[in-house]
């Protein structure tokens, strides 16, 4: 239904941030399939992710992993009411020209696909979609925004299902925005040199006190646990890949992911929600990994 | 005389204060936004996560989001009910933006809603809307509902390309767009005196 006259702006930075902010403290799922993505939002996710391999099976067969193919995400689209993703490949702006023809809702250029570039992310300020983008300091964080970025994750290790580098880079991004208030006029302008964006930013984050888009945590979510946790460190939602659908129970883990995510703070809710479960995805030790996809993309 | 006078103007303060307690649903979405204005306007809203939280608010802002994950939720913990029962016996005022609107529509407040009407992400768009009420209102409207049916009982207080938006029932407002997003402080100040 096109109803909206010509006066009508369209595509402004206002919009793609808007659609982020309508996300926190939702619960963002990878699907592979419609019937995964109908799942998905029975079990109250908040948008899905569509990709044909979730990061743990990506790990296991190794070799180039690209965008999904249209029609996959199309049949996702078809059967969805709520926002759809797919991920683009780290600089392959041409796999993001498609994702936005396909009409899905937002664009992850992301590190747990091969980079197609390994000096330039995706210029997304043309882009009629918004975009999120992983992060693992406060200076990937500020030049993805810089480059269009309106949301922000933690990189975390997709796929392993470890908490232990979502952690990481939150607290890292955190600690790095506390630095600046200890800062003079001449700091912070080697804070932005060093960071390679404009002082304005900087000062934006240091005003703000945290990143000046939605962030959410994302690589390594396995249970209820994992995202109560990154909420209570201060991320505005999850993003969660492996961690349902390579689970036991999907079903049941979505739903108690989703519960976990509201109810953070109230111990007795997680307690309830974390009970039989069955088995997690399969994890794995950060020191056991060939590849960490959290140093792909600076 | 004159500290009197400030005393009993403090009192009034005080007792507007005390008859209206204003929460922002909390359970995902726009809610620190909704949060800000409320703020603005004078307000320090309560977070409603649970049944307990809202027990004696008078006036609930249900925030912009996904309206599938809100309604889940609610049902799951018990708060839907208590939301229903309290619309039904007009114990409770309501201003919802957008998916907010859409579970007002559910509540039963007269208006049937296409969800995501006007299409995907790319069809979001901001505007200026027609309104005596509001002049100079700019709609921001995100994966927006389209308001298909307007009930007899209802006001229409914007409309956009003659299409209703912003519509009035009893002390219930309903948005399709975002002012919280926008920043624009007028619609919340005009429910909060219905």
């Amino acid at each position: 239904m096109n109803v909206t006259s010509d006066t009508a702006e369209k595509n402004t930075y206002e919009l793609k941030a808007g659609l982020a902010q309508m996300l926190k403290g939702g619960v963002i799922m990878d699907v592979m399939n419609p019937e995964q993505a109908a799942t998905a939002e029975a079990a109250g996710a908040v948008a899905v992710m569509a990709l044909e391999r979730i990061p743990s099976r990506i790990r296991q067969d190794g070799g180039v992993a690209r965008m999904s193919d249209p029609v996959m995400i199309k049949e996702i689209k078809a059967v969805s009411s709520i926002p759809v993703m797919a991920k683009a490949r780290i600089g392959h702006f041409v796999e993001a020209q498609i994702l936005e023809a396909c009409d899905i809702d937002f664009i992850d250029e992301s590190e747990v696909l091969t980079p197609a570039d390994e000096l330039y992310h995706i210029d997304k300020h043309p882009f009629r979609l918004p975009f999120v983008c992983g992060a693992c300091d406060l200076g990937q964080a500020l030049r993805r925004i810089h480059e269009g970025a309106v949301m922000i994750r933690t990189k975390g290790e997709a796929g392993t299902g470890n908490i232990v580098e979502a952690v990481r880079h939150h607290r890292r991004i955190h600690s790095q925005i506390a630095a600046l208030k200890g800062m003079d006029s001449m700091h912070l302008e080697a804070a932005a040199a060093e960071y390679r964006v404009p002082l304005a930013l900087v000062i934006e984050t240091l005003d703000m006190g945290r990143l000046p888009v939605v962030t959410f945590a994302a690589g390594g979510i396995a249970t209820p646990a994992d995202a109560a946790l990154m909420m209570q460190l201060g991320c505005d939602g999850v993003f969660v890949g492996s961690g349902i659908f390579d689970a036991e129970h999907p079903e049941k883990m979505g739903k108690a992911v989703v519960e976990a995510t509201l109810n953070y703070a109230d111990p007795a809710v997680l307690c309830q929600v974390s009970e039989n479960l069955g088995q997690t995805m399969k994890s794995q030790t950060i020191e056991s990994l060939a590849v960490r996809y959290a140093e792909r993309g600076d | 005389m004159r500290s009197e006078g400030i005393r009993s103007a403090r009192a009034n303060i005080t007792k507007t204060m005390q008859e209206k307690i204003v929460g922002v649903l909390a359970v995902q979405g726009s809610v620190v936004e909704h949060e800000r204005v409320l703020r603005q306007l004078g307000h320090a809203p309560r977070l409603v996560r649970t049944v307990d939280d809202l027990r004696g608010v008078t006036h609930l802002v249900l925030p912009g989001g996904e309206s599938t994950t809100m309604m889940k939720l609610l049902q799951r913990f018990g708060l839907w009910e208590v939301l229903q029962a309290r619309f039904a016996a007009d114990d409770i005022a309501l201003l919802g933006t957008c998916a907010g609107a859409i579970l007002l529509s559910y509540l039963g407040l007269g208006l049937t809603v296409d969800r995501n009407g006007y299409g995907a992400q790319q069809a979001s768009f901001s505007a200026g809307l027609q309104s005596e009420q509001f002049p100079d209102q700019r709609g921001v409207f995100i994966r927006a509902p389209i308001f298909t049916e307007v009930g007899d009982s209802l006001r229409v207080l914007a409309t956009y390309e003659n299409v209703p938006v912003l519509v009035q029932g009893g002390r219930h407002v309903a948005l399709a767009f975002h002012p919280e997003i926008s920043g624009d402080t007028r619609v919340h100040e005009y429910w909060l005196n219905l």
